[in-house]
């Protein structure tokens, strides 16, 4: 399975920020939108960065003015960037060796969606309660049914 | 004004789809604990059970058989199934939502993805989809016709069902009437000249979507050797590293059963069926009639993209498969609903999580959802539209507790039945499909099969008394 299936029902919405906006301004899409990391966008609308709450919260304890601090100066530069081809086996454990909590996806370079490790542990555990309900349909039903046998 | 869902004001749901995920969808809701919902199933075709019924293989009665779990759903008295009703033809979302408080759209991925190669396009190159809705007797495909005359056939990808058509390409007719294939696809299957059949997957084994008992099935045919080349089977690099790294005892095992038959000797059975990776088909060439004559194929290497997933990449070498029929089976994509809102991108129904979004603000329409292979792509197996469905409906109920739903101009069960009655008197009802389905297997027992179904709806009507 590939993880263009997770983004399928995420909707079209990514929630982006500029690198020149001001970090009070990207915890207000944060809290807007409850959710922990933004997609860092060039003029294009290429990723070119990340920043997520952990960021600014590692800024926070050392720097009192980091509300107006620009996202340049604490976003993630050394992105992973996805493709909607991946499989979600291998993003799975990328994301987990890697300690990365959100990977932002693109289409030739346009970024078509974001997935957090949540999302990737959700569709995991779906793909197995799925084989599991699949199993125990074929076992009772073939068993209960023994002139189709 | 109360909230639906009581007994004096039923929550009224509307299905769009019988298959697995519509009776999960159902199932779940009749689950919901104080709610009492009104489940309306819709499909466009006259009997239930969508892909179970034409697109689960004939010779694999035993995962056919999970439709008794559905008609255990469908026994629940505020159940109702209005088969041969399509929306857009005989009913439209506007109807939908004049008579119900919510909506689920769950009608699969009804089409199949194009290679996107020159060539595709000429006669006996088909998608592997339409080759299994005919052999399964779905209405819509029975009257297609395959050219089984060809000695060479080539099922492009390794999927489940590349793995069934090439295993149904293969079987003997002895093995084929044991099941319940439709009638005209046992007698065209029964004289298929088809020897050789390739599958054809991009990357290498260990990539393969197929599962190990799929792989087992084909290596246990009465009917045909199999057979795979030995430097296609070995595993590259990336991948000996990757299983290192991450050891997987089902992968390994996969590639372990390829790598023997590699090294079976043909044992002299009537057809060979040939397992290919690492190759990609470029283009279908033309027998000078309009037809295909053969296949250009380019051999790949792997790659690794940043998240780790090996991914095939064309080299410079080249050959040709002297193949005369294509079967491409390289992925499926939902088609568009009238009035429903389309994510282009996925070929899905634009939704989060299940609640339908509009097109234009992006915010969810009050009422709509989706659940299945429309809603998420097609993924999985049959079971795991389960837990996709228990995700939609509790959306719903979410959304019931903010009181947010349709508000239907007549939401009781006579009003749809007499729109239903009027827009298409010929609906078939669970009842009118028990009978089928009776009529369909006392027609096999006379035989010795499973069933013998009929694939006409109007063979259908008749055995309803209908004519």
């Amino acid at each position: 399975m590939n993880i263009a299936s997770l983004l399928a029902k995420k909707g079209p919405k990514v929630i982006t920020v500029q690198p020149e906006q001001t970090i009070r301004q990207a915890l207000a899409l944060l809290a807007q939108h409850n959710i922990g990391a933004l997609v860092v966008v060039d003029g294009q609308g290429c990723p070119i960065g990340i920043l997520s709450e952990r960021d600014v919260v590692r800024s926070a304890v050392r720097d009192e003015d980091v509300f107006t601090k620009t996202v340049s100066a604490l976003m993630t530069k050394d992105v992973i960037l996805g493709v909607p081809q991946d499989d979600l086996e291998s993003v799975g454990r990328t994301m987990t060796d890697r300690r990365i909590r959100h990977l932002p996806v693109v289409d030739q370079r346009r970024l078509v969606g974001i997935i957090s490790i949540g999302d990737v542990v959700k569709a995991q555990r779906d793909l197995y309660r799925g084989e599991v309900e699949t199993l125990q349909l074929e076992l009772t039903e073939e068993h209960g049914r023994p002139a189709h046998r | 004004m109360t909230r639906p869902g009581t007994e004096g004001e039923p929550l009224r749901v509307a299905i769009v789809g019988a298959g697995p995920t519509g009776f999960y969808a159902t199932d779940q809701l009749f689950r919901q604990p104080g709610l009492v919902v009104d489940v309306d199933l819709f499909d466009r075709v006259p009997t239930p059970y969508g892909l179970v019924r034409a697109g689960v293989a004939p010779d694999h009665q035993k995962i056919k058989a999970v439709t008794a779990a559905f008609d255990k759903v469908a026994a629940h008295p505020r159940f109702r199934f209005f088969g041969a009703v399509e929306l857009g033809r005989h009913l439209s979302v506007d109807d939908l939502r004049a008579h119900y408080h919510m909506i689920i759209y769950t009608t699969g991925a009804q089409t199949d993805r194009r290679m996107g190669i020159p060539g595709e396009d000429l006669q006996r190159s088909h998608a592997a989809t339409e080759f299994v809705a005919w052999y399964n007797g779905h209405p819509d495909y029975r009257d297609l016709s395959f050219d089984l005359s060809q000695e060479r056939a080539a099922v492009v990808g390794v999927g489940n069902v590349a793995a069934d058509v090439a295993r149904i390409l293969s079987r003997t007719p002895d093995e084929l009437a044991a099941t319940d294939i439709a009638d005209y696809a046992l007698e065209a299957l029964s004289a298929s000249r088809i020897r050789e059949v390739y599958v054809l997957g991009r990357r290498g084994p260990a990539q393969a979507a197929f599962t190990n008992p799929e792989i087992r099935e084909l290596g246990e045919l009465t009917g045909a050797d199999i057979t795979a080349h030995a430097d296609e089977v070995e595993l590259d690099s990336l991948t000996r590293q990757a299983l290192e790294r991450a050891p997987d005892r089902a992968t390994q095992k996969k590639v372990e059963i390829l790598q023997e038959y590699a090294r079976r000797a043909p044992s002299g059975k009537p057809k060979r069926l040939v397992m290919r990776f690492l190759v990609s088909p470029v283009e279908l060439l033309d027998d000078g009639r309009g037809g295909v004559g053969g296949m250009r194929l380019v051999r790949n290497r792997l790659y690794a993209t940043a998240t780790g997933t090996l991914q095939p990449k064309a080299t410079d070498q080249f050959e040709e498969l002297p193949v005369g029929l294509v079967f491409r089976s390289v992925g499926y994509r939902g088609v568009p609903l009238p009035d429903v809102p389309f994510n282009d991108d996925w070929g899905v129904i634009l939704n989060e999580k299940g609640r339908v979004l509009d097109a234009q603000t992006k915010q969810p329409l009050v009422g709509q959802y989706t659940a299945g292979w429309i809603k998420r792509g097609p993924t999985g197996v049959i079971g795991t539209n389960k837990p996709d469905a228990v995700e939609t409906v509790t959306a719903m109920v979410e959304d019931l507790a903010r009181d947010i739903h349709l508000r239907p101009r007549d939401a009781s069960p006579p009003g749809v039945e007499r729109l239903v009655r009027e827009r298409q008197p010929q609906y078939v009802s669970y009842q009118d499909w028990r009978r089928l389905d009776e009529i369909e297997t006392r027609r096999g027992q006379e035989t010795g099969r499973p069933r013998v179904k009929f694939s006409r709806v109007k063979d259908m009507l008749a055995a309803l008394g209908r004519a």
